[in-house]
């Protein structure tokens, strides 16, 4: 908890400087401390980047997969789940990226919603096992980033999985 | 009953292939005195003779690929009982670098409504009244007479009266007279042609208005706008990263759409004559299906900053973004009715996609689809009375149309993987998404069914189309 009191105190000392009373509306100032705590998070960033274990950055090794039309995490899924929560829970500068994707059939817009909600439980099962909210955004790529391009079971089922992303490596 | 344009006039396509040549000719003896300059003159006269062959030849051969790049378009049906009309080339026409007539004869028989009654070379001029019983006992129930007469500042004057040939006065439907400058030839082509549609099927046209799509070549994706006609393609947006769901403003002039060049969707509001863009929904989460409201102040969007995809709605700057409606899974795929009462969405609150709406002042939601278990992406027609939407049936998903007053449905299509449907502007015909071996193509089909057309590139990868408003 020390480690984290200094970062903060910054941000708190920074935001409290920047008292411009142009910056009034509230997007205005959200931006202002993304941009504050960029700073902060550069720093544990840099501390991180080095410390994170290869298999968290590896692409091919960072995905879970879901069944048709379905969105709930298969038992396959915990322990890549579990390991990536430890990871946030011990790293509380560092953020993931969820991305949610989908197989091809239907409706595009409907299977970026489907995406996103195999995003969203992944990111729940995050949180459930110690990640904050701040550390996960889960987005949708829907059926716009297929891992594999042939109409076929085996590779609509490589296609309806979520990812970890890592930023600011 | 299958038509391939261009074969179906021959002797006109060569014609005119002819009359192109002399153009590209004339404009080439301009431009080789600016080449000549720099080459001495006994070769200069050589290499410029050799260069102008090989630039005719090039051209002719440009012609004959000109059918590959741009979306070629083929009917595979038409009304049992085709409306026989004659539409001979204008009186002056060979002074344009276009046949305008051709443009109007291919609207028309596309429409799948038309049968063109072949004059040959003939032409009516506009200025005196044709021989309508002589036109009439070739087979032509209405006739046009058309000039086209020299202008000042480089533009022309196209004067046409259209006629029923069965009147024994010889009162015209009625006539235009429409100012072109070259950019404008094709435009006013199918501006006459919407003038004829309207006369005679007592339906607006719809030739007039233009088509949105995504092509995907390789790992490229470009938003293009084209011609209802599918000629004239022009890119709006290139990208390495897909592009999805574009959403034409209410006046034509801009297109809402959703990118992924973030490695996330971001919904953006494309200005299209200036190219200028602008960040409509960029939320934490993603942001996706916008849907303009009919006045063009508002859109309605999906976000997922709260949760799971929900329907918002949001000014066209992008601020005061509020959620419509509420549920615990998916709401998506908004769709204004053209009062601006009604929002209709795709919602899985019931388990599978069923299509409900709700008030656009948001409240209480109605289920709309019941049939099949899959009922996605609703768009309205332009006269509020039908909804277009993709249902899955054991067949695969397909086109469906619905009375909205009955509640009535009747499946458009036979193809298996047919997407984002939208109506004309005219309310007649329907634009969808489908795949033929693997390769998304573009096909339209009547509001009853009975005409389908089929509108391909070659050797691309064409999808999301959206069918313009009235322009």
């Amino acid at each position: 908890m020390k480690k984290l009191l200094l970062p903060s105190l910054l941000v708190f000392v920074l935001a409290a400087c920047e008292s411009d009373p142009a910056t009034d509306t509230a997007a205005v100032q959200e931006d202002n401390t993304a941009q504050n705590s960029v700073r902060t998070v550069d720093v544990g960033n840099r501390q991180n980047a080095g410390v994170l274990p290869p298999w968290a950055v590896d692409p091919l090794k960072n995905s879970v997969y879901f069944d048709y039309d379905s969105y709930a995490i298969r038992g396959d899924a915990r322990p890549l789940i579990t390991a990536h929560a430890k990871l946030l829970a011990d790293r509380p500068a560092t953020k993931v990226t969820v991305q949610g994707s989908a197989d091809e059939r239907g409706s595009r817009e409907y299977n970026l919603a489907l995406g996103q909600k195999r995003a969203e439980a992944v990111r729940q099962a995050l949180r459930l096992q110690g990640a904050k909210d701040v550390q996960i955004e889960a987005v949708s790529l829907g059926e716009e980033a297929p891992r594999c391009t042939s109409s076929t079971e085996s590779c609509y089922a490589q296609n309806r999985r979520g990812d970890f992303v890592y930023l600011g490596r | 009953m299958k038509q391939i344009f261009c074969f179906f006039h021959p002797f006109r396509c060569l014609l005119h292939l002819l009359l192109r040549i002399m153009v590209i000719i004339r404009e080439l003896n301009t431009s080789q005195t600016m080449v000549n300059t720099s080459s001495a003159s006994a070769a200069g006269i050589f290499v410029g003779t050799f260069r102008l062959l090989c630039v005719v030849l090039l051209s002719a051969l440009a012609l004959v690929a000109r059918a590959q790049d741009s979306l070629s378009i083929v009917i595979e049906g038409s009304d049992a009982k085709p409306f026989p009309v004659a539409i001979p080339v204008f009186e002056n026409e060979a002074s344009l670098p276009h046949s305008i007539s051709e443009i109007v004869r291919a609207d028309l028989e596309r429409s799948g409504k038309f049968q063109m009654i072949d004059l040959g070379l003939l032409s009516l001029p506009e200025s005196r009244p044709p021989d309508l019983p002589a036109l009439a006992s070739r087979g032509a129930d209405a006739a046009l007479a058309a000039s086209v007469l020299p202008s000042s500042g480089g533009q022309s004057e196209i004067r046409f009266r259209l006629f029923d040939t069965h009147k024994s006065n010889n009162a015209s439907l009625g006539g235009l007279s429409l100012q072109a400058t070259p950019a404008q030839y094709r435009l006013t082509a199918h501006r006459i042609a919407d003038f004829i549609y309207e006369k005679l099927t007592g339906i607006a046209g719809y030739f007039s208005s233009r088509i949105a799509y995504v092509v995907k070549t390789g790992s490229r994706y470009e938003l293009q706008i084209a011609d209802a006609d599918g000629m004239n393609a022009q890119t709006a947006l290139r990208s390495p990263e897909s592009i999805i769901s574009p959403a034409w403003s209410p006046d034509g002039t801009r297109l809402a759409y959703v990118s992924f060049e973030a490695k996330k969707p971001i919904v953006y509001v494309h200005t299209l004559a200036t190219g200028q863009r602008k960040v409509l929904a960029n939320f934490k989460g993603s942001n996706s299906a916008p849907a303009w409201a009919p006045d063009g102040k508002r859109l309605a969007v999906v976000l997922t900053k709260d949760g799971l995809s929900q329907v918002y709605t949001i000014n066209a700057d992008g601020s005061g973004a509020r959620r419509l409606v509420t549920s615990s899974g998916i709401d998506t795929e908004p769709a204004w009715s053209p009062d601006g009462q009604w929002i209709y969405f795709t919602s899985d609150r019931s388990g599978g996609p069923q299509i409900y709406r709700t008030s656009a002042s948001g409240g209480g939601v109605e289920r709309i689809t019941f049939q099949n278990s899959y009922n996605v992406t609703p768009r309205p027609s332009a006269d509020g009375k039908k909804l277009v939407f993709v249902t899955r049936s054991d067949a695969g998903f397909q086109v469906a149309v619905m009375e909205l007053a009955s509640r009535q449905v009747t499946i458009l299509t036979s193809s298996a993987r047919d997407e984002s449907p939208s109506f004309a502007p005219n309310s007649n015909m329907i634009l969808y998404a489908t795949d033929i071996g693997g390769r998304g193509m573009l096909s339209a089909v009547s509001a009853d069914g009975g005409i389908r057309q089929r509108i391909t590139i070659q050797a691309s990868d064409v999808r999301e189309p959206a069918w313009s408003p009235a322009q």
